[in-house]
């Protein structure tokens, strides 16, 4: 009971807030509506009883992704009234593409059902009284440790590609040149003159 | 009250739309475009995540991990290349990217 009044719940305001995610005026708000989408979507995650999911979601999502937005959007000064101008034209065509998609889904859904053999074909089936975090971390560092190493070298990529595209040098800016400095030789930095004794330099 | 598979499909159904919708709604404004396909990516894990849990399958789960990957390096990236190219331009106007094609 309770847990199908949290369902419910957490899923209408994920659908609402996805719905001014789309439709806010102000980028800001967006992003922030898109962070309420997030949270709730952990809800659901927490209902199903995949809390590390859940977890991750909230820390990548709410901690990395959405603030990375968010910082963008209050970085660049742009005049977002004008980007919204002549957008209606194609809200027709989106509505009824959106439609279709949402139909082809229903009928989908209300005609599929789990193949007879389904569970001769489970990759990882559930391991009783193991909990969730554990599970996931035994299968991630043995069956998919190939595919987990290929994720964190695609993070790591996508790390220098952002820092390789935005990084930029500006002329006329001194910086230290570490290397140059431990390179001098006293020949190059100093000179030793004889003075006469008394006359001065 | 019996939550179902169902719900959670149709749950995720409806998210996805939304972002296919946001796409047209929004087709001057990258940022929110960008901002739809996370939505989209959120509704494909919600379907992931659901069809793990009643199968009693955990690659589902995993999968996810991997889609979360992709998604923050998607995002990161996608958001780097709109800073340079404001910086260049001045503008983030969808009509105005389309002349960096070759």
């Amino acid at each position: 009971m309770i847990s199908g009044l949290a369902f419910y719940l957490f899923a209408a305001v994920l659908v609402l807030s996805a719905l001014m995610v789309i439709t806010a005026k102000n980028p800001v708000h967006s992003v922030l509506f898109l962070i309420l989408a997030f949270f709730n979507a952990a809800g659901l995650f927490i209902l199903l009883g995949a809390e590390f999911i859940a977890t991750i979601l909230v820390i990548v999502y709410v901690g990395a992704v959405a603030v990375l937005f968010l910082f963008v959007v209050m970085m660049l000064d742009i005049s977002f009234a004008d980007l919204r101008k002549g957008a209606m034209q194609y809200v027709p065509i989106g509505l009824v593409i959106g439609f279709v998609l949402l139909g082809e889904l229903f009928l989908a859904y209300g005609a599929w059902q789990f193949a007879p053999e389904v569970e001769q074909h489970f990759a990882a089936p559930v391991v009783p009284d193991v909990t969730n975090t554990e599970a996931l971390g035994g299968l991630l560092y043995t069956h998919y440790v190939l595919a987990f190493q290929m994720a964190g070298l695609i993070l790591l990529v996508a790390m220098m590609g952002a820092i390789v595209l935005t990084h930029r040098t500006r002329p006329g800016v001194r910086k230290q040149k570490v290397a140059d400095q431990f390179d001098r030789k006293i020949e190059e930095s100093m000179e030793i003159k004889k003075v006469a004794s008394g006359s001065g330099v | 009250m019996e939550i179902a598979l169902n719900h959670y499909l149709i749950l995720a159904g409806i998210v996805f739309t939304l972002g296919v919708f946001g796409i047209f709604l929004n087709r001057k404004n990258v940022i929110v475009i960008l901002m739809s396909i996370e939505l989209m990516l959120l509704a494909v894990n919600i379907n992931f995540v659901a069809f793990s849990v009643y199968l009693g399958d955990m690659a589902g789960q995993v999968f996810t991990m991997f889609i979360l990957t992709v998604a923050a390096a998607e995002a990161a990236i996608g958001l780097a290349i709109l800073v340079v190219f404001f910086r260049n331009k001045g503008s983030i106007a969808v009509e105005d990217i389309s002349m960096m094609k070759g």
